[in-house]
Order: structure tokens, then sequence, then C-alpha cells
């Protein structure tokens, strides 16, 4: 019927014996259900059945990452069921390269962050919201289904909601309904921009039909139509039913770019639904001017929501901007991507500026993250191999090395009762291992070789750079600041002599330490050994480049052209990646 | 016997590992003794390769071992793989050589501190970077070394952090590094973009293809990196503040090796830089020769004896890059060895009479010292000799073969830059003579209050007193010589300093070891001088007479007290530059940030709690027209139905 759809199908992967995906977002659900059912004053009970349910989700994941077929391009672990078929809404789950480190991500973290932190109060509900929150985050990542996708977007959105203002620090309540609203903001334009596109869609695959029927009709000039023919007519004529499922919208592409004017009157529809989904992510990420809602939201969460929130929740919006934004709207993605990428460089120095003039450590570590986020949005919209990937990577190092300070930081606030960093003093001297542990991760964070982060950052800027030339010069300055007030944060709450009110700061426990060590072994892996990562994305960052270009006027730049100007790239996209031999023109010239 | 080459940098990364796990229950002296043993293998593993090269014949004295694939992303290869050729094994040979030597020194200097282990995890780590530094077989793993040096550097300088200046000269100078990082990481993009690889044997290979403009903007922007690690103007400020580290630290991190690494990166990239254009080199020269000017004139009126040294490894960095930038790149790897020896041991002899002072740092109060520390004043006047250009100690050879390219390198340009350079022999024999006659020789002055020397005593160098091994008790100083661990390596150091040159004499073409040996790596691109041997002779023994006068000078200020010192306060505060970037860090860059904070909290902010507060006002005003009274929806409705009538009614009739 669609060509489009047999690309779904190429998921040659041998279906499991079950349907790993589904279990994958079922688990924590039962688990949250469990929990629910658990009486109230079994709190060890409680945090039993949390722990298992998640450690379960976990294993899975693990598995998942285990049998994941290494070159293929594909969706795999596909499944396909309706669900709300008189929409044609289905339950339309897969992973590729690009989802599967984010669902392993997730399922790693939440374990870790469930463990590295207990609740002041209330434990039923505290580990029921977390692991409902779970379920939703699992679910975005895998669903293929525009409409199965918001469901669970927004069902992230209530959990966490809960968690930082039930079982946040002072300013909670602000913080959670900040969160919530933005959040919200964002998500009425993708609602609108979903049904827009799946009706579109259906528009677009009527009137290609019609105009077929046509054709078929004026070939035949009155003659009898073959049985073959006469099928097709049927089929045709038959009525095209609504379908909101990725792949198919996305590779069939009827909702096309062919706007040639810059009047945005005249814009076509896909630039507006992009911009719908891209507004929507933009609060998610958060890319600057719509990232308040993140220091207060980070800083107020309790420990386990800003694991969450920073290490999973946000790449939610940049995983979205990639699979929703790149994946279904190339063209108006290849338009916008000078907008978001300037956006993105403006959140990496502006974050970091910003974040050197934090009191609140908690607070700092949060704006750390505009700056983080920012080099991934970088190297989603450089639409270069080294810069999606990094970028994917980035999301994944940025998930454990921030999820990391965000427990020593919860670790501080839990033994000192403060975050202010001024009253924080001389903390290496009593807790030599915290402090060595907090430096690795903070190492991690500054980009330094040998850890993750350098792999992630350097992929971006050496992708973005192919691109984005100016854009990577500038973004790669963030990269001092990041030194800068990450440095400056540990010698003041490290460094100097400890006085009388940090004296009594207790040494990492074995079961903290026990918690973190996941973290940082992978920290250091990834920073040594990033290509058994880095293989398992190739095939699907390749298949979504060569999307891009053959959906648009993105042309790949050519690498390796010792600086020679080609005479007939004259496109936008290879404008940037031409700078090399731009300058070689000057000096031609002379 | 090239494939061991993975063991250079192994036998270091080893020790770190184990110091890591059990470095506390080895505790001292066994933390050391592992550590030392770790970079002694990786110094022994090191001639076995060397051996393995000399066996070679001489084109084919290069060879890459591939451990694994690290990044491999679309065009973009990036291997872990070591290069073995002739450059990187004479610097593994020296960072292993000098490197063990340090590590035993150390093991007397650091004694008794808390911390010992952990000072030799990180001398481990570091060591293992520099090699990965200067083996690595493409940038990026350059640059992995680069920044761990850079770590190494940070963590032992503020190896003392409960005082704040420690821990503040640490971060300025990771900070400061990672702004020539920043340039350094531009060029492997724009290496990669252009030549698509970051190997450095096709780098070398396809240089000869690059536009100048890029290859001179790659050259340039890795320049920059090295002005941050290897202290040149602009980026220099860190180093004299890094002295706040253990002295052996000084020695090896802030003299001998990772300082150095920017001499090497542009050595190892030297076809880059010669299919760049022509005025590349120049701007090198000229930042190399600038420098160490600049450095040795505020050499002169420092009192801290650490400072001296830290100012005077700027400006003979400076002479290296001279080198560099006139083609010279043996003399400039001959430098860096020699450099190596003699200020290691100036440094370490240093440590020593810090050592036997207590931790005194100030020269102003010690004196006469070679009484009482006669092993480290024999050997410390060695080092100085060597360092002020007298021959035949090896400083000598190293410096005059600079200067002699610098001459031979032609024009005005060629003359101006041998004057400055010769003006800076002239500062260096004096500011070091200096150093050697009020810390060796005079009278005693150890227990004499600082302030009546010098006014200028509380404004020096702000930080200079504090930083070593504890405050220095201004109750009796009793100085003694050192241990024996210390001053074995100082014997060693001031063999190799006197004798150093054999390397690269340059009486006959025999005796040039060193630039044959380096011939395979720089042969096609060092500059090829046109001097007569008579005005090479000439030359030579005007250097050294000028080295002489230094002294004399030095001596007659000094030693003999006739001439009163001329220690300008402008020199003593290095020109104000550091100062001025403090002050405008602290100032405007400041404000700058806390504006762009207050923006962030108030203006962007502040737009979203304003829609939120209007729409907050908006709905109270609206919920007043909820009351709940009929009347007034009575009312409400009348007035509505009003208004629809008069509405109809006036459609009717326009």
């Amino acid at each position: 019927m669609i060509p489009g759809l047999l690309a779904s199908q190429n998921a040659g992967h041998s279906a499991p014996g079950f349907d790993v995906l589904t279990a994958l977002v079922l688990v924590p659900a039962v688990g949250a259900l469990l929990v629910v059912l658990v009486p109230r004053a079994r709190a060890e009970l409680l945090r039993g059945v949390a722990v298992l349910a998640a450690a379960a989700t976990g294993a899975l994941a693990l598995w998942l990452l285990a049998a994941f077929e290494v070159g293929e391009a594909g969706y795999q672990f596909e499944t396909n069921r309706e669900w709300i078929s008189d929409f044609g809404i289905a339950w339309h789950v897969g992973v590729d390269g690009i989802s599967l480190f984010l669902v392993v991500l997730t399922a790693l973290l939440f374990p870790i962050a469930i463990l590295g932190a207990t609740p002041a109060h209330d434990p039923k509900p505290y580990y029921a919201w977390l692991l409902l929150l779970e379920a939703g985050c699992l679910g975005v990542f895998v669903a293929l289904d525009l409409f199965m996708f918001f469901v669970m977007f927004e069902i992230v959105l209530v959990p966490m909601y809960f968690l930082i203002g039930g079982w946040g620090y002072g300013n909670r309540v602000y913080a959670a309904l900040k969160f919530f609203l933005f959040t919200m903001f964002g998500s009425i334009f993708m609602l609108v921009g979903i049904v827009a596109t799946a009706f579109l869609h259906r528009d677009a695959v009527e009137d290609a039909n019609r105009a077929e029927r046509q054709e078929i009709l004026a070939e035949l000039e009155g003659e009898e139509p073959t049985p073959a023919e006469e099928a097709r007519i049927a089929e045709l004529e038959a009525d095209v039913p609504l379908t909101f499922d990725v792949v198919e919208i996305a590779e069939s592409r009827t909702i096309v770019d062919d706007s040639e004017s810059a009047n945005p009157v005249d814009w076509s529809a896909a630039r507006w639904l992009f911009l719908a989904f891209a507004i929507a992510f933009a609060v998610k990420v958060p890319l600057f001017p719509v990232h308040t809602w993140l220091p207060d939201a980070h800083t107020e969460a309790p420990t386990a929501g800003s694991v969450i929130l920073a290490g999973v929740l946000l790449k939610l919006g940049t995983y979205g901007l990639l699979r929703f934004g790149l994946y279904l709207f190339p063209d108006a993605a290849n338009f916008f991507a000078p907008t978001l990428v300037t956006l993105g460089v403006i959140g990496i120095i502006y974050g970091a500026i910003v974040a050197a003039m934090q009191r609140d450590l908690k607070r700092l570590v949060a704006y750390s993250s505009v700056a983080h986020l920012g080099f991934i949005v970088l190297g989603t919209f450089a639409i270069t191999s080294q810069g999606l990937q990094g970028g994917l990577l980035q999301n994944i190092n940025h998930g454990l090395s921030t999820g990391a300070l965000f427990l020593l930081v919860g670790m501080i606030s839990d033994r000192r009762h403060t975050r202010e960093i001024a009253a924080l003093r001389g903390l290496q001297k009593v807790a030599p291992v915290f402090a060595a542990v907090f430096t690795v991760v903070m190492l991690s964070s500054i980009g330094l070789p040998g850890l993750n982060g350098f792999v992630g950052e350097f992929l971006v800027l050496v992708g973005s750079f192919l691109t984005r030339r100016w854009w990577a010069v500038v973004a790669a300055a963030g990269v001092i600041l990041a030194a800068l007030y990450l440095l400056w944060a540990y010698q003041r709450v490290f460094h100097g002599e400890v006085d009388e009110d940090n004296r009594g700061f207790a040494e990492l426990t074995w079961r903290e330490g026990a918690v973190l060590a996941p973290l940082l072994a992978l920290i250091v892996f990834l920073g040594v050994y990033p290509k058994p990562v880095l293989e398992r994305m190739q095939p699907a960052v390749d298949r979504l480049i060569e999307h891009v270009e053959g959906n648009s006027d993105f042309v790949s730049p050519e690498v390796g052209r010792r600086g020679e100007q080609p005479a007939d790239e004259d496109d936008a996209g290879g404008a940037e990646a031409a700078d090399a031999g731009a300058d070689e023109h000057a000096e031609a010239g002379k | 016997m090239t494939d061991v080459v993975w063991l250079i940098p192994a036998l270091p990364l080893a020790g770190f590992l184990v110091l890591l796990v059990a470095g506390r229950r080895l505790g001292e002296p066994g933390a050391g003794w592992l550590a030392t043993a770790a970079c002694g293998g990786s110094f022994l593993a090191t001639l076995v390769v060397y051996a393995g090269l000399l066996g070679e014949e001489e084109h084919s004295r290069s060879s890459v071992t591939t451990l694994f694939e690290w990044m491999p992303v679309g065009d973009l290869q990036v291997d872990v793989g070591f290069l073995a050729d002739p450059l990187s094994i004479a610097m593994a040979l020296f960072i292993t050589g000098v490197g063990t030597l340090i590590h035993l020194y150390s093991i007397g200097y650091m004694h008794g501190d808390a911390d010992f282990p952990k000072f030799f995890v990180y001398l481990n780590l570091f060591v293992f970077s520099m090699l990965l530094l200067v083996l690595g077989s493409n940038l990026l793993v350059t640059f992995v070394g680069w920044e761990g040096v850079g770590l190494c550097s940070y963590l032992l300088i503020s190896f003392w952090f409960t005082d704040e200046a420690n821990a503040s000269a640490g971060k300025k100078a990771f900070v400061t590094n990672r702004v020539g990082d920043w340039g350094f990481l531009l060029a492997i993009f724009l290496a990669f973009a252009t030549l698509g690889t970051v190997d450095y044997g096709e780098l070398a290979a396809g240089a000869g293809e690059l536009a100048g403009v890029t290859a001179t903007a790659i050259a340039l922007l890795l320049f920059l990196g090295a002005t941050g690690k290897s202290a040149q103007i602009p980026l220099y400020i860190w180093l004299p503040d890094a002295m706040a580290g253990p002295t052996p630290v000084s020695a090896l991190i802030h003299a001998a090796t990772m300082v150095t690494g920017g001499v090497f990166l542009m050595t190892r990239v030297n076809p880059i830089l010669a299919a760049g254009y022509d005025w590349a080199p120049d701007v090198i020269a000229w930042v190399g020769v600038v420098t160490a000017f600049v450095a040795a004139t505020i050499a002169v009126a420092q009192n801290d004896i650490k400072k001296v040294l830290a100012y005077s490894t700027i400006s003979q960095l400076g002479y290296m890059f001279l080198a560099v930038g006139v083609g010279a790149y043996v003399a400039a790897v001959f430098h860096m060895i020699t450099h190596a020896f003699f200020k290691a041991l100036l440094f370490l002899g240093s440590g020593s009479v810090i050592h036997g002072m207590g931790g005194e740092q100030d020269m102003r109060r010690m004196g006469g010292l070679r009484k009482v520390m006669p092993v480290t004043a024999a050997t410390f006047i060695v080092g100085w000799l060597a360092i002020a250009g007298v021959p035949p100690f090896s400083g000598f050879f190293s410096k005059d073969e600079i200067l002699l390219y610098a001459w031979g390198s032609g024009g005005a340009q060629g003359r101006a830059l041998w004057a400055i350079g010769l003006v800076t022999a002239l500062l260096t024999a004096y500011y070091m003579s200096r150093q050697v006659f009020m810390v060796f020789f005079g009278e005693p002055r150890w227990d004499e209050p600082v302030a009546a020397s010098a006014g200028a005593a509380a404004a020096d160098g702000g930080e200079a007193g504090d930083g070593t091994a504890g405050e220095a008790g201004h109750a009796e100083v009793r100085p003694h010589e050192s241990p024996w661990q210390m001053t074995v390596p100082l014997v060693v150091l001031a063999v190799l300093s006197a004798v150093g040159e054999v390397i690269n004499l340059p009486f006959t073409d025999d005796l040039h070891f060193l630039e044959r040996w380096l011939h395979p790596v720089v042969g096609a691109n060092e500059a090829h001088i046109d001097v007569a041997t008579g005005t090479k002779w000439a030359l030579a023994v005007g250097a050294a007479v000028l080295a002489l006068v230094g002294i004399l000078v030095a001596a007659a200020v000094y030693l003999r007290r006739r001439v009163r010192a001329v220690e300008p306060s402008v020199l003593a505060h290095a020109w104000y530059y550091d100062e001025a970037i403090t002050r405008f860090a602290g100032g405007p860059g400041t404000r700058f940030f806390e504006a762009v904070a207050w923006f962030d909290a108030h203006v962007v902010d502040g737009a979203v709690n304003g829609v939120a507060a209007l729409v907050r006002t908006g709905g109270r005003r609206l919920r007043a027209v909820q009351s709940g009274f009929v009347r007034s929806y009575a009312l409400g409705i009348s007035a509505g139905v009003v208004v629809l009538l008069g509405y109809f009614i006036a459609r009717l009739y326009v």
C-alpha cells in the first residue's frame, strides 16, 4: 500500500519469544501497582519491591543490550499491535541504535536512584511514583507511534510533579508547578502537531490514491480493467485509515516542505509541524530561553528526582528532537537547524556562565546541564555521523556524570543539611575518598580525555565543525568555562582548611560507594573504549543521515578535501562545509 | 624490539593502578619505591625500544603499534596507538630517565608527609600521561596525554590543598591551559576536516597538499595550545604560581617534561608548519624570543628561590620556540634535553635547600649555604654554569646552537632574533649568578627578618613565601644536608648537565649524533644555514664572554656588594601582566558573569514569572464575575441582551 511501510518491517531480527520492549514498560508499571498494594507500614518491603522491580527492568534492558544485533540499521524487537484502532493508534514499539542506549541508561539509572536515596517520609507513594515514572520514560524511548509517544511523554509529567512537590526541598511547590506548566505549555503544541501530522498524512495519501486512480482510469480509456487493475482501483478507492505510526509517516514522506519562500505565511505544513514539536522538546531539553524551570526543578527535587530529571527526563527532549524532528520532518529540520544550533551554543556558554555564579551547589550542577544539553543539540543538528553519535553518546554521558553529581550533592546535603557552597569547606581533608569520587565525576563532566565526557564532546565538536564551523569554534570555548566553574566550586567545597562545621563530615560509606561504583565504572569504560556503543549506533545514525539527505537540501560534508573548493557546491547545506575551501578562494585570488 | 613500546606507558600505568588500590597499605616508603621501580622499568623498556630502533635502517626507524580502535565514527578513525620513532623515543628516554631520578628524590623529599602514597599515585599517573603525549601515534592520543599531564599538574600543584593559595594556583594552571587546549582542539578539527585524518603519519604525508592558509591555521592553533602547556606569552601566567606544588613536581612537571610538551608538539607537526605561510614560523620565533627576554627580566628581581627558576624555565622554553621558529628543530630538542638535565638539577637543588632550611624559600634569608650543604651546593653550581652558558657545560652548546640558527636565518629579522637571544643569555647568566650568590655564598642570613633587606618584601610575588612542606618558622633555622635519596639524583643530574652536550657536539659532523638520530623526523624541514666557520667561532666565543660578563656583574652586585642591586618593582611585579589579568578577571570579568546571572534570574525567569503573575491577576479579576448572586447574573444577562439587540438593530440599518 505505502512503500514506506516496508521499511518498518525490515527489522529482520528474530522476534524473541516474548515482547521484551512491552515487558520493559510493563514491569515497572506493575511494580508501581504492587507498591500500592503493600501496606503503608511495611517500609522495608515497599523499598524491596521497588528495588526488585527496578532491578528486573534493568536486567531486561541488559538482556536487550546483549541481544541487540550490531550492524543493523532498522528497528529491532519490534512489535506492532492495535491499540485504539478506531483512530489508528497502535502499540508500536521498537528500538534501534539511537534509542537502545537511552533505554539502557534509563533502566540503569532508576535502580541507582532508588538505592542511592531514601525518601524522608511516605515511602509508599514515593516508590509508586518513581516506578510509574520509569515506565513512562521507557515508553517514550520505545514508542514508534506518535500517539503512544505523546501519552508516555505526558505520563512522565505527573509522577515527577508529585515527586518534586511531595518530597522536595524548601521551594518545592513553586518548582513543581513551574515544571508542570512549562512542560504542559510545550506539550499542547505537540498534541496539535501530532493530530495535524496524522490527518495531513492521511489527506496526502488520499490525494495520492485519487491521482493514481485517475491515472489508471485514464490509461484504460474506457477499456475493461484487468483483475489486477481492478483490485488496485478498489484498493485506491477504499478509505484510508488514520495512522499515527512514526515510521510509516516518516518513510512515506507525505508531509514534505516544498516551500521556496522565506515568508512565514507561505511556509508549508512541515515547518509548522516541526515547530510545534520543537517547542515541546525545546522546553524539555531545555534550550535557552525556556530553561528556567530546570534550575528550580533540579534544585528543589529530592535527590532521586534530580538524578532522574537530569539523567533521563532531559533526554526525552533531545531524543524527541532527533526522532520526531530530524526523522519525521528532515527538510524542515534542516531549515531550522541553524536556529537550533545557535540556541544550543548559547546554552553552552550561557549555562556555564550562570553556573559559575551560583551559590547553591545543586543549582550549579543544574545549570551545568543547560550547557551539556547544548552540546547534544549542537551535535544533533550538525547532521553528521560524528555529531549525531557524539550527541547520543553525550546523552548517556550526561546521564552518568550528572546523575552521579546529583547523588554526591545529595549526600553532601544529607550530611550537612545545606548545599550552600559558602558553608562547605575543606571536605577533602575529612573525606578523601568522597572527594576522589567527586573529582572523577567532575572530570568526566569537564570532559577530560580518558573519561566518557570527552568522547561525546569531542565527537559533537568535530562533527559540528564539518557543517557548522563557527558554532563549533564558539562551543569549544565552553570547554574552558566548564573547567572554570567546576574547579572553582571544587576548590571552595573541598579545598582549604576544614572548619568546625565541616569537621564532622562523614566519609563515603560502603553502601554509597556501591551505588556510585557502576557509574564510575561506566565513566571510565566509555572514555577508554566507547566502540561497543558507537558501533551499535553507527548504522542507525547513518541511515538517519541518508534519510535527511534524501529528503532535504542537506548535503553531507566531504571530509579530507585538503581545503580545495569543489566547483559545484552552492546549496545551503554544503555552504558551511565548504568554508574550508572558501578560505582557499581568498588565497587563490592573491 | 620496537613492538614492546606499549610497555613504556604501561608500567607507570600499572604503578598508578596498584598504588591507587594499595598505596595506603604500602605506605612510606614502600609506595615511593614501587613508583620509582615502575618509572625505572619504563626507562629500561625505552632503552630496549631505542636499541631496536638503532638496529633498523635510518629510514625505517618508525613503527606504529596499534592497541585498539578508540573512536571509529564515520570517516573519523581514531586508534589508540603508539608511534616509536627517533623523536618520541628521544623524548621518552629523558622523561623516564629524569623521571626516575625525581621519583627517587621524592622519597626523601616527601618523607613524613601524611599523603606520601598519594603523591606517588599522582607522579606515576603523570609519567604515564606524559608518555602518552609523546608516544601517541595521532593528535588525539597526544591530546589525551596533554590533558592528562595537565590534570596531574593541577592535582600536584594543589597537593597541599588546605592552603587556599595552592588550590588557586592549581585551578589557575588548569584553566589557563584549557585556553590553549581550545586551540589544540580546533587544530584537530581542522586537520580532520581538511585531511580526513588525525594520524601523524598520514598528516605528514598529506601536509604537502594542504592549502597554505589551512596549514598555517592548524600550525598556529596548535601553537596556541603550546603557549599554554609550555608557558609562553600570552598564557605563561600559570607557571610561576605552579611553584606552589612540592618541589619535585616543579622539577619534573614544570621544568623538565610537561612544559616541553608544546615544543615537542610543534616539532612533531613540522611538516604542517612547513606547508604553511612563511610568516607562521616567524610568529613562533618572535613569541619565543620575546618570552625568553621578558621572563629573564622578571627573573632578575625575584626573591623566591623557586620563582627565579620558574621564570628561568619560561625563558628557556622561549629559546626552544625560537629554535622551532627558525627551523632548528634539532637544536630545540637538544636544548630541551640539556634543559631537562640542568633545570631538573636546579629545582631539585632548590628543593634540597628548602628542605634543609625547613621550608624557607626567600633567598634573602639564605646565604652561605655551601658550607652546610656541600653536595647540594656543588651540584647546584654545575647546574648554574650549565644554564648560564659557560663552556664546556651542556647549556652552552645547546643555547649556542639556537643562537647560531637565529643568526643564520638571515636578514634583519635573523639578526634581531639573535640579538635579543644574546641579551637574554646575558640576563640568564646574571640572574642565575645572583641566585647562586644569594643562596650559597656570602654571610648566612638564616635568622634575619626579611623586612630589613627590602621594602618590597610583602609585595613581591604575592604568595611567594608560602607553599612548601610547611610554613617557615622564623625561629631557629638549622640548615642541613639532605639524605642520600635526594643527593644521588643531584649528582647524577650534575654529571649529565656537565657532559650532556656530547649527544650533539658541534665540532665535526661525526659528533652530530642527535641531528642524525632525528633526521628521519625533522630532516626534511630542518633549516640549512650557511655560516662561515670563523663566524661560528666568533658567535660562540662572544656568547661565552657575555656569559662571563653576566656572572661578573652579578658577582660585583651580590657578592662584593660594590654596586647597588637594580631590582625595579616593575620587574618584581612581572611587568604587572599577571596582576592586570587577575584584576580584570576579578573586576570586569566577574561583573560580566554576575550580570549574565542577574539577567537569567530577573529577565529570562522574570518574564516567566511575569506571565504567571499576569494570569493570576487576570484570573482574580475575572473571579469577581462568578459572585453567586442571581441578581448580578441577571444584570449581566440583561446587559448582554441589550448589547446584542443593539448590534442586530444596527446591522439592519447599516
